[in-house]
């Protein structure tokens, strides 16, 4: 079978600033796939090269098989959907959660919207009674939630999550989690996750990968970490850090 | 132990089109030369408490309460001018985010000297001598360098450090620290916690931690308050927390995604109208 998402030495640069250093991963169809690191480790900037919104020196980026140039077509918009970390960044604050579906229905020429924004409204459990609301009225969960609406609506294939829940509260960003892999399930989506947190990304991933500097560390099965099957240092630190605070004796 | 903070049925209420918006009602709590954990999620009332404490509400909001009293002064009853010199020399506040709470257009170094001046006699260079010393006290490897930076300059970890450095160099008695690791990776929000620690210790001051992060708080307060919309839900050893008894705490505890649990879906509050009275 064709991997849902295959990279290979894909090298991001900023000027002389090198984000990302000939990074490899291949993600099947329909795996939840989990990258791991600190601020600066270049997990985010492999998802926005993936989006198409980092600046891709060299390597190769292929989306079921097909490879994608510097301009994707309109197609891959719609494969590929992504889901950012902050939702009050992320909504267009002077549109309604209606105008903000519909956008994307329109720009890719789907029909029957009425029917669609109504389905996925309830599919990210909002009621219609939200439909006409501006994100400065909603939560933060329920903002993260229409923004999953959004990204779910045109019917992806591949969802690209930066840091979904790390600005959420741990109530909420159960719910969200619960939502996500619900929705996984139910149109077998294939995920690739962003999230510093450790115990999101084995509660949500089946394979890892661990990065620093733009780099792989390592790469893990979800069940290493809980065995504490890890072969580098850097990871053994990042899984005692997220234990919390132990007072030297 | 010596009670350094008194509060008792503190209330913060906020006056808007559609009503009274009651952010803090009715907290009461004391605080020694301690570690103490205040959690809860967003709107719980937990940095409204410590806004209070402080005197840092916005204007329109009414506070009262049967007693705010630290170290013997009534903080309700104070002057503006009371406060203004118990803000930043007794009573200090670290916040969550260095990006948007340090001067952007200051120098890190000129902005700790400020603060030391506002509240101290003392000469430039002496001033400038004990701001090195504590950016180097925060565990700053080079601190001339970093005096001399703008904030923009500096990583998260770095501006946190700084901002501790300012908020510790009038020697306060009562820190007062908002989420002050919540914007940082986690090795370096350890560090950042480290630093608190022993600085807690070797001065001796009291210490109001707020978080929404349950499991931070555990490990490093000596004694929790559990916050739920404006009331304290629950108090506990820090150590204890495992033994909660409020089903709202055990539901925090419980919802975060632990390694090696295999629980799909993870449980998810379920809120329960009576935790409001």
């Amino acid at each position: 079978m064709t991997p849902a998402l295959s990279i290979d030495k894909l090298r991001v640069v900023y000027d002389d600033f090198v984000a990302l250093k000939d990074v490899s991963v291949t993600v099947a169809q329909g795996e939840s796939f989990g990258l791991v690191g600190e601020s600066g480790s270049g997990k985010s900037t492999l998802l926005r090269a993936v989006a198409g919104i980092a600046p891709v020196s060299s390597g190769t980026i292929d989306v079921s098989g097909k490879r994608l140039g510097k301009l994707r077509d309109k197609e891959f918009y719609r494969q590929v959907q992504m889901v950012f970390q902050d939702p009050y960044g992320s909504l267009h604050p002077r549109q309604t959660v209606d105008r903000l579906l519909l956008e994307p229905l329109d720009i890719h020429g789907f029909g029957d919207t009425e029917k669609r924004i109504q389905r996925a409204l309830d599919e990210v459990g909002l009621g219609s009674g939200f439909r006409f609301r501006y994100s400065h009225q909603l939560s933060g969960g329920q903002r993260q939630r229409v923004a999953i609406a959004r990204a779910l609506i045109l019917e992806p294939s591949i969802l690209l999550l930066d840091e979904p829940t790390s600005a959420l509260d741990a109530s909420v960003q159960a719910e969200v989690l619960n939502l996500l892999e619900q929705v996984r399930r139910d149109r077998k989506l294939t995920f690739v996750m962003v999230s510093h947190d450790l115990g999101v990304i084995t509660h949500m991933c089946e394979r890892l990968m661990v990065m620093q500097g733009g780099q792989e560390v390592e790469r893990l099965q979800a069940g290493d970490l809980a065995t504490r099957n890890v072969a580098q240092d850097y990871t053994r630190n990042l899984l005692v850090a997220s234990e919390g605070f132990v007072r030297d004796a | 132990m010596n009670t350094l903070l008194n509060v008792e049925d503190l209330r913060v209420s906020f006056p808007t089109r559609t009503g009274v918006v009651e952010a803090v009602r009715g907290v009461s709590f004391s605080l020694g030369q301690e570690r103490l954990g205040i959690v809860g999620e967003s709107g719980s009332g937990k940095s409204q408490t410590g806004r209070a404490i402080m005197g840092l509400t916005p204007q329109q909001a009414e506070i009262t309460a049967r007693r705010l009293e630290f170290s013997g002064i009534d903080l309700l009853k104070a002057s503006v001018t009371e406060r203004r010199a118990l803000r930043g020399n007794r009573i200090a506040m670290i916040l969550q985010d260095p990006k948007y709470s340090l001067d952007p257009v200051m120098t890190i170094g000129r902005q700790i000297v400020e603060t030391l001046r506002t509240h101290e006699k003392i000469g430039k260079s002496a001033a400038r001598e004990r701001a090195l010393d504590m950016l180097a006290a925060v565990q700053i490897r080079d601190p001339r360098r970093v005096y001399d930076l703008f904030p923009h300059e500096v990583s998260g970890g770095m501006g946190q450090r700084a901002m501790i450095a300012m908020m510790l160099i009038a020697g306060p008695e009562l820190l007062i620290a908002d989420e002050p690791t919540s914007a940082l990776d986690v090795t370096v929000q350890l560090d950042i916690l480290r630093i608190l620690d022993r600085l807690v210790i070797d001065r001796g001051m009291g210490l109001i931690f707020i978080s929404h992060d349950l499991r931070l708080v555990s490990t490093f307060c000596d004694r929790v308050i559990v916050m739920y919309a404006g009331k304290i839900v629950e108090e506990l050893k820090a150590s204890e927390l495992a033994q909660a008894k409020h089903p709202y705490t055990q539901g925090l505890l419980n919802c975060m995604p632990k390694i090696g649990a295999d629980r799909h879906p993870l449980p998810v509050l379920d809120r329960q109208p009576e935790w409001l009275l």
